[in-house]
């Protein structure tokens, strides 16, 4: 434990740079993901249709999907013989990043449609006959609805940032390059460099309660 | 985008004095068994490649048979394996350009001291893997169609031994956690000299059984075929064969020792 705790201090390159690593993507996925998906959460709860419900649950259920499934889809994407394979992300940043990003859209679209479908219903039509049109009512029910998505984004970001399935399949665990804090603490953990291996863990936590710290100064719960 | 990236890795070929040597696509993506990254090998050797021909390497260790697969999808550039059959049969379905013997070691015999199956009293292959059978003593297989994993299927089918049963474990992982998993089962596994060489100050184990022809372990590098994928690095994969096989690369793998002892060994 104490030689976990002196490799971080000790400022080693390799392990910052890990750590460095894992939250630039986990930055990106969560940003590519946050403007679509609470597009998608907003859409949903806008007004009633049929098979919303169906969809809803849909969402959810993605929302629990293994990492190593989202992986998988993403993989057969991005190889050479798939899809998007002249963009050259299997094995590279762009991979996981993609990835990530399609792990934490369902969750961002689902708390951002829970959240809004919790709202007072009079809170619209107070708006409907203050005279304000689509456009006013849906950034206004956004700002009203602050807190839930910044929960909902920042459970987007715990996703991300605690994945390995993703990260492994698509980044291929490459030094200096797709190597995050839970691909090496796989990697350390298998060449029996627990020290190591510990040290990132604790980074994740700090990382984890840090955020999770930032939201309720930004957005106290108001209830 | 690439054009700016070009640009600045001219302006800085040119800063080094290197500018006649900077390749056009730096980037050199391998695929490899987890022994050669596991040993510690390539991190040794490949700073020095870097430097000499300015590529960029990329590893990826994710055991031979997953590292041709990847090669065969084009997702790679190059690979560095441990199967003899699969390398054939890869060059031969026209997936692989060009092929080189590489290097070799040996595979050995694992367990613990303790050694419940008398595996150290046998003398060859066939007996200390038939005497695991019998005794039904713990095994532990890497499970991943890994060249270790093929290997390992090759002798128990010499021995005419389908292993079953509780004492025969596949694992599905990499030749480190399978010795880490080994040593907490108490169990017997077949293991690359190279990864054990870099795990043994970490492990208990013992080498119960070594030295039968049949546990040859030779390695080679294919290039991925550019005429199947124009996106390869061809250019990159031949300067990585070539440098590897050519005096600088063979200096480099016959140096490279962990705790005195040589893990590779050349043609």
């Amino acid at each position: 434990m104490r030689e976990a705790f002196g490799l971080l201090l000790s400022g080693d390159r390799e392990t910052w740079h890990i750590v460095w690593l894992s939250v630039r993507f986990s930055l990106f996925s969560t940003l590519f993901s946050a403007a679509p998906g609470i597009a998608l959460g907003a859409a949903l709860a806008s007004r009633p249709f049929r098979g919303r419900r169906f969809l809803a649950a849909a969402l959810n259920a993605l929302t629990a999907l293994p990492t190593v499934v989202v992986g998988l889809f993403a993989y057969s994407l991005v190889t050479r013989s798939g899809p998007l394979g002249f963009t050259g992300f299997l094995f590279a940043p762009g991979g996981v990043i993609l990835g990530q990003s399609l792990l934490a859209l369902p969750v961002v679209a689902a708390l951002t449609y829970t959240g809004l479908a919790r709202l007072d219903p009079r809170f619209r039509e107070t708006l409907v006959t203050l005279g304000a049109g689509r456009g006013r009512r849906f950034l206004a029910t956004l700002r009203e609805a602050r807190p839930v998505l910044i929960a909902a984004i920042v459970a987007a970001f715990g996703r991300v940032t605690g994945e390995v399935g993703v990260s492994m399949m698509l980044g291929g665990n490459i030094r200096w390059s797709t190597r995050t804090m839970t691909t090496a603490i796989a990697l350390d953990a298998a060449k029996g460099d627990f020290e190591r291996a510990l040290s990132l863990g604790l980074v994740l936590l700090v990382l984890a309660l840090g955020v999770n710290v930032a939201l309720h100064a930004i957005a106290p719960d108001e209830r | 985008m690439k054009r700016i990236f070009i640009a600045t890795a001219l302006a800085a070929a040119l800063v080094l004095g290197l500018a006649a040597q900077s390749p056009a696509n730096p980037r050199l993506r391998i695929a490899t068994t987890t022994s050669t990254e596991q040993s510690g090998l390539l991190a040794a050797i490949l700073p020095a490649f870097e430097k000499a021909t300015g590529y960029r390497t990329e590893v990826v260790a994710v055991g031979t048979g997953a590292s041709l697969k990847i090669g065969e999808k084009g997702d790679c550039d190059v690979v560095i394996v441990h199967a003899r059959a699969l390398e054939d049969a890869f060059m031969a379905a026209g997936f692989g350009a060009d092929r080189r013997d590489l290097m070799y070691n040996d595979f050995i015999v694992l367990g613990p001291a303790a050694d419940p199956a008398g595996v150290a009293k046998t003398k060859s292959a066939l007996e200390a893997f038939s005497a695991i059978a019998k005794a039904q003593a713990g095994f532990v297989s890497r499970g991943d169609n890994s060249g270790t994993h093929t290997k390992e299927k090759d002798i128990w089918k010499a021995v005419v031994i389908a292993p079953a049963g509780v004492w025969y474990k596949e694992a599905g992982q990499g030749m480190s956690q399978v010795i880490l998993m080994a040593e907490q089962m108490g169990a017997y596994t077949l293991a690359d000299r190279g990864t054990w060489l870099a795990m043994k100050d970490k492990s208990s184990l013992k080498i119960l059984s070594q030295g039968d022809k049949l546990y040859f372990n030779p390695y080679g590098v294919i290039t991925v075929n550019p005429a199947k994928w124009p996106q390869a690095n061809y250019a990159g994969a031949k300067a990585l064969m070539e440098w590897l096989t050519g005096p600088t690369g063979r200096a480099l793998i016959e140096g490279y020792k962990i705790g005195g002892e040589q893990c590779f060994y050349l043609y």
